[in-house]
């Protein structure tokens, strides 16, 4: 009885997972092959040589090693800003979830609503309050925005009201602990899964970012690797023979962009997921 | 519980309330570094989005206070029209399919345990780790006809693949692209949503004769439905801010993307391209005005079964 189900199950559940890694197969399979091999009439989905590390220095060496650097911005643009939005968002979840405060009602609220507001409306009055200051083109002009996350602190403020029994918060202050030593010691242990979760969601939020950088940078040495890809796409295309060898480093450039991320998430799923199933819904 | 401590409880909580309101205002401190990136980076904007899109800069005239001249314009724009039309549009076909597809999915992962269940998870969620960006290219890459294996695929039946970036394609080639994208990081909300029901629930309705499909659709989708009411707000958002991928593959679509293809589309363009500041961001809050309003509506629509906003 059960059986057949779960066949039938399992059958569909890997239809799904060929669609959903199509275009990563074809992206691991294309970085394998040189221009020939690409553009060749061989077939798009199987390999035909293998030319990985040649594509790989072709990458790191084009252009002075632009591709490098755009890597290393990425990499400063989403620690900074993904680890700054998480200590932010930390403890202002924690902040409303275990004060009440004065004017607390009013300013979730108004944190609640700002979810609904379109992030990329923000991105041209931002631009030109940025430009007033001075700040466009710099690496500020990226940090300082990304540490905004309305949704991270709802996030928070749930996962620390349901997983900080208020008893032990009692209990450590009985014994005299500060407030801050509270948050320190007791309570952010128990947000661990929580902490990892809005961490992940906030770096790939940053890394992926393209509309933000796109807009306040100009110099293409502040690129993070999202601008720079789109950068060379728009160029391979607009010279279609002479281009071929910049679809190359596009593929492989591609491939080396989404590892880190991908490393990210299968070495800490233990605890994103738990922090999802425990804090996010409910 | 012994006679003293009762009799003297209520002296000692009178003692210390307003000790404990103190202690309360220390959340103020919590709260203070996100306090100002919300009002620099958010509060701030919209304001002065607000402010720049009552006036309008002339070469002539200098900068001259328009009051809601730029809103009339945008609502009679023509550009704008059709770019609200297409985001609406779209909106009605995505939500709907990268619901349903991450329903399904996180539907059959309850069903089993194991590696497989382990693995199917991971890789359906890949592509949410995937820049939208890169996600745009490759399936660029997959429609194209010169080297994509959709033209392979379809000359093995003899059959001329679509190009699914042409301009009557191209709606389905952004839909294809933008379910792929998100539905996984949406099934993964999902199935948390399922991990945290009560199993005994199931249990009980095995007994009075429900099967397995009657279970998922009767009992387990009715009791995440808050979940659900949350990914349709997100993806809602998301999809009237249609930018990235439209914007990467313009390049290769041979202008089936045009400049006021979304409404973000066209604000970009008329800021960056065309240098009109107050117009753009007359654009960028109608657009803001439209998600608002969307988002209002559907939350009036589901308030009772609860929600982000509950």
């Amino acid at each position: 009885m059960t059986k057949p189900r779960h066949a039938g199950v399992k059958l569909v559940l890997l239809a799904l997972v060929c669609y959903f890694l199509l275009p990563v197969w074809w992206l691991v399979v294309a970085s394998l092959k040189n221009a020939q091999g690409l553009f060749g009439g061989g077939s798009a989905l199987w390999f035909d040589g293998f030319h990985l590390f040649g594509n790989l220095s072709d990458l790191f060496s084009y252009n002075n090693g632009e591709y490098l650097r755009w890597l290393g911005n990425s990499v400063l643009y989403a620690g900074a800003g993904g680890i700054g939005c998480t200590v932010i968002s930390v403890l202002a979840g924690y902040g409303f979830a275990m004060y009440r405060f004065t004017g607390r009602g009013f300013f979730f609220a108004a944190v609640l609503g700002s979810v609904m507001v379109p992030l990329t409306a923000l991105v041209i009055p931002t631009f030109v309050m940025m430009s007033n200051a001075g700040l466009t083109d710099t690496i500020w002009a990226v940090i300082l925005p990304s540490l905004l996350s309305p949704f991270a602190v709802y996030l928070m403020r749930v996962y620390a009201g349901g997983s900080i029994p208020e008893e032990l918060i009692d209990a450590a202050r009985i014994d005299g602990a500060g407030e801050l030593r509270i948050f320190w010691q007791v309570a952010l242990p128990l947000m661990r899964p929580g902490v990892i979760t809005v961490l992940l969601l906030s770096v790939v939020a940053t890394w992926n970012n393209y509309f933000l950088p796109l807009t306040m940078l100009s110099s293409s040495k502040l690129y993070p690797l999202t601008v720079g890809i789109g950068l060379w796409g728009q160029l391979a295309a607009s010279n279609n023979g002479g281009g071929q060898s910049l679809w190359n480093l596009i593929i492989v450039g591609s491939l080396v962009s989404v590892v880190p991320l991908v490393v990210a998430f299968l070495t800490l799923q233990r605890y994103w997921q738990g922090g999802l199933t425990v804090g996010s819904l409910k | 519980m012994s006679a003293t401590t009762a009799k003297r409880e209520p002296t000692v909580r009178r003692a210390t309330t307003s000790k404990i309101n103190r202690r309360h205002q220390i959340g103020w401190l919590f709260v203070l570094p996100f306090l100002i990136v919300f009002l620099a980076f958010l509060v701030a904007p919209l304001l002065y989005a607000g402010y720049l899109s009552l006036f309008t800069k002339g070469l002539a005239t200098g900068t001259t206070f328009a009051g809601f001249d730029n809103y009339t314009r945008a609502f009679s724009d023509p550009s704008f029209r059709k770019g609200l039309w297409l985001v609406l549009r779209f909106s009605l076909v995505v939500i709907p399919l990268q619901l349903g597809v991450a329903l399904v999915a996180a539907l059959l992962l309850d069903e089993i345990t194991g590696r497989l269940a382990s693995f199917s998870r991971l890789m359906i969620f890949l592509p949410y780790a995937v820049p939208a960006v890169i996600g745009a290219l490759m399936w660029g890459f997959l429609y194209s006809p010169s080297f994509g294996p959709v033209e392979q695929i379809a000359s093995l039946f003899n059959v001329q693949a679509p190009f699914l970036l042409s301009s009557g394609n191209i709606f389905y080639g952004l839909l294809n692209i933008v379910t792929w994208q998100w539905s996984g990081y949406y099934m993964i909300i999902i199935f948390a949503a399922l991990k945290s029901i009560d199993s005994s629930i199931y249990e009980a309705a095995r007994i009075d004769g429900a099967n397995a499909f009657q279970i998922a659709l009767r009992i387990k989708t009715p009791l995440i439905y808050s979940a659900l009411v949350l990914i349709l707000i997100f993806s809602l958002i998301g999809t009237l801010q249609f930018f990235v991928e439209p914007q990467i593959v313009a390049p290769i679509a041979n202008g089936s993307v045009t400049p006021d293809f979304t409404p973000n589309i066209y604000a970009f363009n008329l800021a960056f391209r065309y240098a009109q500041f107050n117009y753009a961001s007359a654009i960028s809050f109608s657009l803001g005005f439209v998600v608002f309003l969307a988002v209002a509506v559907f939350t009036f629509a589901t308030r009772k079964r609860g929600g982000l906003f509950s």
